[in-house]
């Protein structure tokens, strides 16, 4: 039922985003003529002060009962325009907005067609708004315990900061240890850190800290609940060793026969079986890999379960399901290197001296499989030519990547100074498409591997790789001189792009989060809610929103435990009212919406005979709205009637 | 005559298609103006009996927009979508409404390239079958 006669119409310019294609006065003009407005008014910028002072006088002068503010997408100022309406003393939920800048004055360029597009727009939310009723939020408790995803730097960041707030943390990490890439690496640009010296502090301080129950080699399977009370299944994969017992001796590993190539060097060595993945590793506990393992099924070896004398290793260690409940999840997976088989022009994974950026870390590191000397692996002589190729699978839109990965122009300036630190007499090439070095002392770091350094930078691309008498061809172009460039390397290293972590598709579905074009997690906002994502108690940090160095990772994490812990610091959480509810007197019983409700929000009361919605446990969708044949179900301010009314007035004049 | 313009109304889910149809306006890309969005918060909001209330009040063609298939905000509404607009397409053939003018597409929040892709070639083909000619009663038309 209409039940607002007046209902006040504000249509915003945004300057000239919506004024510049649609006539924003002849809009408010119309508005007015509409039944049941008894203002309408424009405003160059309705978000500013003035224009939400305007909004609340007017609210009181003209004692409106409703509001339609004609502006951007709800997204971005639902909120701020509910509360101004709130502070005229009026219900936030009497406040709508018509989306006439994103859904019109930006998307069409002829500005009769977009004024008359905006009126409709404008005039289908009157209809709406003028039907809708008062709201009150439904109040949640909160589970105050969080779960963090991913245990790379981002991960124990986050973990950390909430966990130093005083309240548990869960963190999930897939691999046998924390640590994530960054304690691959071996110093860290601009200060040249050495990375492990900074990251196995926070490491230890994660595997001892009271609030944080660390879960390695485990991943997160099933998501229910909604914010404030998420239920989570984690399965557990069996490590067959159990780490209580285990005293790091590291007997097992000597006698196991099998040898795979070692993940933490990315191939450069080997490991067995049965190892740690690094002797920092947390926590510090053997994994067996029954991947490789002979010895699970049938019992073919058992070599180590007869040396290890603490008899730490089990072979019948089962895979656990373990439930938890949570009240915010940071989502910290991270990335890894896109897909070298794509990179076949440039030798990558075929010619043995080409290798990618965190191999070469791995050379570079103290605790690398060549003790931190640069050797290269095909006859492990000092390489005295090195060549650099920035933007690997980055910058590419036609056959890789379109975006910038935003880390390696740095990286490669800190691989060429710190090779140059190893191997003073040799030379470093680098070539790039151009430098991009923003960030505190980036640039000055850039000019010191030029000029302190000798880099050789080449602007241009490179063609082709290959391999000619024990050296590796590098052909490529230095588009500043115009001339083809021939550089006989023995050694070449790829910056390739970072993509999201394998495995960040299936875990966006698992949490229902989205995710964007190249894979990365879609934050709620691209400038004013960078680590929230769209669904409400889960954010994001690090370079699962997007390529970003270690710097800019931490304060993300940081950012997403803070938005926890303001979350936590509260002991209720309001509830969106926008639920179903049925008419009692209508319902028949049938039970039909009972199987459309995903949260087991609706219950058939024996006694009434009809179905009644759980309104904490709804969560808005209207599914079952539109399953119910006798028109009993509706939901709060989307009712059949408001849907079509708004049908009517778009469609107004046609039939 | 002044050439024939499509009438088009589209349901957009809040999550998904709505966020897709904002990303091709934060983007400036551009798309014909007939259809115009009403937004619900999951494309399982959308009642069989809404479209052919559109249709009947002179829509030319509805439009339905949803997370893919295993993205929904809630789980699982797109499916319920799906099963109800594929029953109710076999039954617009009954009215004599072609069931083409009824579209279901899936548009994630990232594809605002997609959204105006469906909006653009969306209205052509409308506007190529031409306006929707219901009986005086709303009993099946002559013609489709």
């Amino acid at each position: 039922m209409k039940n607002k006669k007046r209902t006040g119409v504000f249509v915003c310019h945004c300057g000239i985003n919506i004024a510049g294609t649609v006539d924003v006065k002849k809009v408010a003009e119309e508005l007015a003529k509409h039944e049941g407005v008894v203002l309408a008014t424009d405003y160059v910028y309705m978000c500013s002060d003035p224009g939400q002072k305007l909004i609340i006088e007017s609210i009181k002068e003209k004692n409106l009962d409703s509001v339609v503010v004609a502006c951007c997408s709800p997204t971005l100022h639902e909120s701020t325009f509910r509360k101004a309406t709130n502070m005229a003393g009026l219900n936030p939920y009497q406040c709508e907005i018509a989306n006439i800048r994103e859904q019109c004055s930006w998307v069409h360029k002829e500005k009769s067609k977009a004024t008359a597009k905006a009126i409709k727009i404008a005039k289908s939310i009157v209809e709406k708004v003028q039907r809708n009723t008062p709201l009150e939020p439904i109040s949640v408790p909160i589970t105050k315990r969080a779960l963090v995803i991913g245990g790379g730097i981002s991960g124990i960041q986050a973990a950390l900061d909430i966990a130093n707030g005083g309240y548990e943390v869960i963190l999930v990490e897939r691999s046998p240890s924390i640590g994530g890439h960054m304690i691959q690496l071996s110093e860290t640009f601009p200060t040249l850190d050495c990375s492990q010296c900074i990251l196995t502090p926070k490491m230890v301080e994660v595997s001892k800290h009271p609030n944080i129950k660390l879960m390695t080699y485990s991943e997160v399977q099933e998501i229910s609940g909604f914010v404030g009370n998420f239920k989570v299944k984690i399965r557990k994969k069996p490590t067959y060793v159990d780490p209580d017992a285990c005293t790091m001796c590291g007997e097992c590993s000597e006698v196991c026969p099998v040898v795979v190539p070692n993940e933490f060097d990315l191939g450069l060595t080997g490991r067995k079986a049965i190892y740690i993945p690094f002797p920092q590793a947390i926590p510090a506990s053997y994994t067996l890999d029954s991947a490789h393992c002979p010895g699970l099924v049938p019992i073919a070896c058992g070599k180590c379960i007869d040396v290890c004398e603490p008899k730490a290793i089990n072979y019948d260690m089962p895979p656990q399901i373990i439930e938890e409940e949570v009240g915010a999840i940071v989502v910290a997976t991270g990335y890894d290197l896109y897909e070298k088989e794509r990179m076949a022009e440039y030798g990558y994974g075929k010619i043995p001296d080409v290798l990618d950026g965190l191999q070469f870390e791995r050379l570079l590191s103290a605790s690398g499989p060549t003790k931190g000397e640069v050797l290269r692996p095909s006859d492990h002589r000092v390489p005295k030519e090195v060549v650099f190729i920035q933007c690997c699978g980055s910058r590419d839109p036609e056959l890789h990547n379109a975006y910038c990965s935003k880390i390696c122009c740095m990286y490669t300036a800190k691989h060429a100074m710190l090779y140059k630190h190893h191997v003073p007499d040799g030379q470093a090439y680098v070539f790039y498409i151009d430098i991009r070095s923003g960030g505190k002392g980036y640039e000055e770091f850039v000019q010191r591997a030029t000029e302190e350094d000798g880099v050789v930078y080449l602007r241009g691309k490179v063609s082709k790789i290959f391999q000619e008498n024990g050296k590796v061809i590098v052909w490529g172009v230095d588009t500043l001189s115009g001339k083809d460039i021939q550089i006989e390397a023995d050694l070449v290293v790829l910056a390739m792009a970072i993509r999201p972590s394998q495995g960040a598709r299936e875990l966006a579905k698992v949490l229902k989060i989205s995710i964007d074009k190249d894979g990365f997690f879609s934050e709620a906002h691209p400038k004013l809610r960078p680590v929230e994502s769209m669904v409400s108690g889960m954010f994001l940090a690090g370079v699962a929103q997007g390529p970003k160095d270690i710097p800019e990772t931490v304060a993300q994490a940081s950012g997403a435990a803070s938005k926890v812990l303001a979350m936590f610091s509260s002991d209720e959480l309001s509830h969106d009212p926008i639920v179903a509810e049925v008419d009692e007197d209508l319902c028949c019983g049938c039970k039909i919406c009972i199987p459309q409700c995903p949260y087991e929000a609706r219950i058939f009361d024996e006694q009434k005979k009809v179905v009644i919605v759980n309104e904490v446990l709804c969560e808005g969708c209207g599914a079952c709205i539109a399953a119910c044949p006798s028109g009993a179900a509706q939901q709060r301010n989307f009712t059949d009637e408001q849907i079509l009314s708004m049908v009517d007035i778009i469609l107004e004049g046609e039939r | 005559m002044a050439e024939f313009e499509p009438k088009i109304i589209c349901f957009a889910c809040n999550w998904c298609t709505s966020a897709g149809a904002d990303l091709a306006g934060t983007s400036r890309m551009e798309y014909q103006p007939n259809g115009v969005i009403i937004r619900v918060m999951c494309s399982s909001r959308v009642d069989p009996q809404h479209v052919l209330w559109a249709f009947k009040k002179g829509a030319d063609g509805v439009f339905i927009g949803g997370c893919h298939p295993g993205d929904c905000h809630y789980q699982d509404g797109n499916y319920k979508t799906l099963r109800r607009i594929k029953l109710l397409k076999k039954l617009l053939g009954d009215l004599g409404i072609n069931p083409d003018r009824l579209r279901l597409e899936w548009v994630s929040a990232a594809e605002g390239k997609k959204f105006v892709n469906v909006m653009n070639e969306f209205t052509d083909y409308i506007r190529k079958l031409g306006r929707l000619e219901l009986s005086e009663n709303g009993g099946p038309p002559s013609g489709e």
